[in-house]
């Protein structure tokens, strides 16, 4: 049996935020690149599930839709443990083309289970795993917290309001994966750096698939309000400042 | 394979272009990847423990030793062979940077990965490195070394611990204690050195802890890095099997000595990691604390300290993979001239010698400094010890003590650079002989309309030409003597280490802009790092100078330092807020 992990490669979370060309693109000077934390820890429970020889899963193969400047994220996958990658050399610039895409590379070359974060965290949008499903023909379950196989069967546990939910899929699935799944992610070892160097990455042409939305612009949000110190003494200044700034009175 | 570019000490007397030198900008994606394992590994077993791991339990220690051995991270310096991942030097000082953030666990880790694990690997024989190194390597055995004595701390092999071979000539009998062995409390091998009967030098020995008549002390109370088990140890008529002395007889102090330079040249990547951890902790309390109605990072005073912590930081970073690079390219020309590749390992780290004195001293009192106003700018919290800033500062202090004094290094730097020299390694004394014969001539050799490099080239040549000049004056004055005088010899190991500091800046940030293209504060850095540096030289040259002569001598030599350290005026204050703005506005060290 075999898992796909769909890998988004974004900021890492501590980066400052920057736009240019009058807000329409994201500045990405200096920017540390990173996966996805959701698709890390999507990849640290596939790794589990390998590990664990009652599972019956043989393989972890990583997927990625972008240009080769991402192959430092995919490596990183490649260290952690995963056997090997594929990566659609395209620049997308919305989700549909990111599901088509991955779609393409499942039909050319099929898996059990197909996992993806429930959300990236550049543009969060979640929708990446259910529109896969679709064009898959597959079912898909969202907010997955818990993915157990054994014996080739698999059971998704979610999250539900107050409690959770157990279901069980026919494969192939995709299971749209939220924090829970994995406790921590893996820390790359000293080996699967070194080994990592002669996974393959396949890189595959994309097709051609126009997107369905297009960007206006981004606005960044706006600077926190100063806040005015007004002394004890001094009521009138405030009255002053929430008539007439403020305007709330 | 790149060939060496500079051997130790020649930049005295030689200038590099800037395209020769490595950057740590330069670094691979590998190797990245090596440095990013080790912040993880950090953010998730030292960073949440550093309370607990203060309270000096060696279990716990001993533990995350183990986790960062599952981690492969105990190997990465020894051969695949014996079970690790053989990376360069640049990858091994990298990963004592990071790691060296880890306050008591860097200790801790890089005892063992050092000075604990490379004895054996260097200079072992295969069987006892594959007994030793290869378990060492997995963290299976943790290891220790001790060298130290009550009566023998600087002066190393003036120890008394002392072996004597067994009547039936198959162990050495070891008896005698050993003082503040870093990991004593839970090392399962030691690296002892000995003297063998009456013999005048050490020999050296591996030692495993659990041998009848090796008693482990409690641990010192200590003023800082308190998780790290420092203990005394004591020898009892301990069996040591002939086949465990490392290296020939005698070949002990040499062995110590070498594995001090390796150790040297960690530390000064260590105190980086450390320095950038504490100019973060201190640029986001210094964003976050207000005073007078708004952020102290607005006021001239703090971002002053702030700018002061960067450049110095920078300098250190500049100046170690200069020579981490140097080191790699020497450590690779033994071995292709068929040297074993322990040993090549170590002669290339142990040639660098003066390097590895200077990057010791300026990299510990740089991480003092930089911990220090880190203290100050957190004002009364820096002095609680509810916050990390207080364990950096009392932590950073062991630096200036352990791998040899700072006054044990500096006497290093000027001795090994001027043996060197005289050993005909390089041409010091025959330009410094012309300079003192014409200091009259002596200008600072401005030409008009230079460029920025060119004049920073420069300021570069005449700073060695008044360390030249002040290395002929006191070796004329003083003679053969002339380490004797102390004061004196500190006062041309400061103008060394300046200089060496503050041309690899130089080169970097050269280098930096025929890759990236001109990056203001970079520049800024440069500026007022060359404006003081130009000051410090000549402040220990005037000190040298009336410490050995007078009168007429003494104003023609104060004339000639005058125009060799004269550079241009900066200004400081503007250049110093606009790094610090930078600082403040990523809210984190990202130089
Ligand atoms: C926490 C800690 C961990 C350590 N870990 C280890 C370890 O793992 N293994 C090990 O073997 N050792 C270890 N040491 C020992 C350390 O290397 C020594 O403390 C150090 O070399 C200094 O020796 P000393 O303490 O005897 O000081 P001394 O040599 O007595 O020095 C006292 C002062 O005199 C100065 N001085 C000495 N000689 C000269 C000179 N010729 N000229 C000018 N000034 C001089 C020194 O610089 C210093 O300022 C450790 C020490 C500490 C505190």
């Amino acid at each position: 049996m075999k898992i796909l992990v769909c890998i988004s490669n974004v900021p890492d979370t501590t980066t400052k935020v920057k736009f240019t060309d009058n807000n329409t693109k994201f500045d990405s000077t200096g920017v540390q690149w990173v996966i996805n934390p959701w698709d890390e820890l999507a990849l640290t429970r596939a790794l589990e599930l390998k590990d664990n020889p009652a599972s019956g899963v043989k393989g972890v193969t990583v997927a990625h839709v972008g240009p080769a400047t991402s192959e430092p994220t995919i490596r990183k996958a490649l260290a952690i443990g995963a056997d090997d990658a594929i990566r659609v050399n395209f620049e997308p610039t919305e989700a549909y083309q990111v599901a088509a895409q991955l779609a393409e590379v499942i039909k050319n070359e099929p898996f059990d289970i197909i996992l993806c974060g429930i959300e990236s965290s550049d543009y969060n949008g979640s929708t990446v795993g259910s529109m896969l499903a679709e064009f898959l023909n597959a079912p898909s379950v969202s907010a997955v917290s818990g993915l157990n196989v054994e014996n080739g069967e698999a059971t998704i546990t979610r999250d539900i309001d107050g409690g959770k939910e157990t279901v069980s899929v026919p494969k192939p699935f995709v299971a749209i994966v939220q924090k829970g799944i994995a406790k921590e992610p893996r820390i790359a070892a000293m080996r699967g750096i070194m080994q990592a160097r002669t996974k393959q990455i396949k890189v595959v042409e994309p097709v051609s698939v126009s997107p369905l939305t297009e960007l206006i612009e981004f606005e960044p949000p706006k600077p926190r309000a100063k806040c005015i110190f007004v002394d004890a003494e001094n009521p009138k200044q405030l009255i002053e400042l929430l008539q007439n700034e403020a305007k709330v009175i | 394979m790149e060939t060496v570019k500079m051997k130790s000490g020649e930049f005295l007397v030689k200038d590099i272009d800037a395209k020769e030198i490595f950057i740590p900008e330069e670094f691979n994606e590998e190797q990245r990847m090596i440095a990013q394992t080790c912040r993880d590994f950090m953010d998730a077993e030292v960073f949440p423990n550093l309370d607990k791991i203060d309270k000096g339990d060696r279990e716990l220690m001993k533990g995350i030793l183990h986790k960062a051995a599952e981690l492969g991270m105990l190997g990465i310096a020894v051969p695949e062979e014996y079970n690790g991942f053989g990376q360069d030097f640049v990858t091994q000082m990298l990963v004592a940077e990071t790691t060296g953030a880890g306050y008591s666990f860097s200790v801790a880790y890089m005892c063992h990965c050092g000075i604990g694990t490379m004895p054996i690997l260097y200079y072992g024989n295969n069987e006892q490195r594959l007994r030793y190194v290869s378990r060492l390597a997995t963290g299976e055995l943790i290891g220790s070394y001790c060298l130290t004595e009550p009566g023998a701390g600087s002066d190393a092999n003036s120890g008394k611990t002392n072996a004597r071979l067994s009547e039936d000539g198959k162990h050495y009998i070891l008896n005698g204690q050993k003082m503040w062995i870093t990991n004593g409390g839970f090392a399962d091998t030691q690296v002892v050195f000995a003297k063998i009967d009456n013999d005048r030098i050490l020999s050296a020995f591996i030692v495993e802890s659990n041998w009848p008549g090796v008693v482990i002390g409690p641990d010192e109370h200590k003023m800082g890095i308190k998780g790290s088990s420092t203990t005394q140890i004591y020898y009892n008529d301990v069996k040591v099997p002939v086949e465990n002395m490392l290296g020939a007889r005698g070949e002990g102090f040499r062995i110590a000595l070498s594995i001090l330079h390796m150790g040297r040249m960690k530390l000064g990547a260590n105190v980086i990691g450390a320095a950038k951890q504490t100019i973060t902790d201190a640029v986001r309390y210094a964003n976050e604390r207000k005073q007078f109605g708004v952020l102290i990072s607005t006021f001239g005073a703090i971002k002053h300290k702030l700018a002061q912590m960067v450049i110095k930081a920078y300098a250190q970073e500049s100046a170690i993979y200069r020579v981490s690079k140097d080191v790699d390219n020497l450590i690779n020309q033994y071995k292709s001239e068929g040297c074993d590749h322990g040993r090549a390992g170590i002669d290339g780290i142990s040639h660098y010698a003066v390097e590895d004195a200077i990057l010791k001293v300026w990299g510990s009192e740089m991480l003092d400094f930089v911990v220090d106003e880190g203290v100050q700018i957190h004002g009364g919290m820096g002095y609680s010890a509810e916050m990390n800033i207080d364990r950096g500062y009392r932590d950073s202090r062991i630096n200036r003590i352990f791998e040899g004094t700072n006054e044990i290094n500096r006497l290093l730097v000027v001795e090994s650079a001027t043996k060197r020299a005289m050993k005909g390694e390089y041409d010091l004394f025959g330009p410094a002989k012309e300079l003192y014969e014409n200091l009259d001539n002596i200008t600072d050799g401005q030409v008009a309309g230079e460029s920025y490099f060119d004049q920073k080239k420069r300021y570069m040549k005449n700073f060695k030409k008044a360390i030249m000049i002040m290395i002929h004056a006191t070796m004329e004055k003083l003679g053969k003597k002339y380490m004797a005088e102390q004061e004196v010899v500190n006062n041309l190991a400061n103008m060394i280490m300046e200089l060496y500091m503050v041309e690899s800046m130089a080169l970097r940030i050269e280098k930096l802009e025929s890759i990236n293209g001109t990056r203001d504060v970079y520049r800024d850095m440069l500026n007022v790092f060359t404006y003081d540096t130009a000051y410090l030289i000549r402040k220990n040259a005037r000190d040298a100078i009336y410490s050995i002569t007078e009168g007429k001598e003494a104003d023609a030599l104060i004339k000639a330092i005058k125009n060799l350290t004269h550079v241009e005026g900066v200004n400081t204050m503007a250049a110093r807020r606009r790094i610090a703005d930078r600082l403040i506005e990523d809210n984190e060290y990202k130089f």
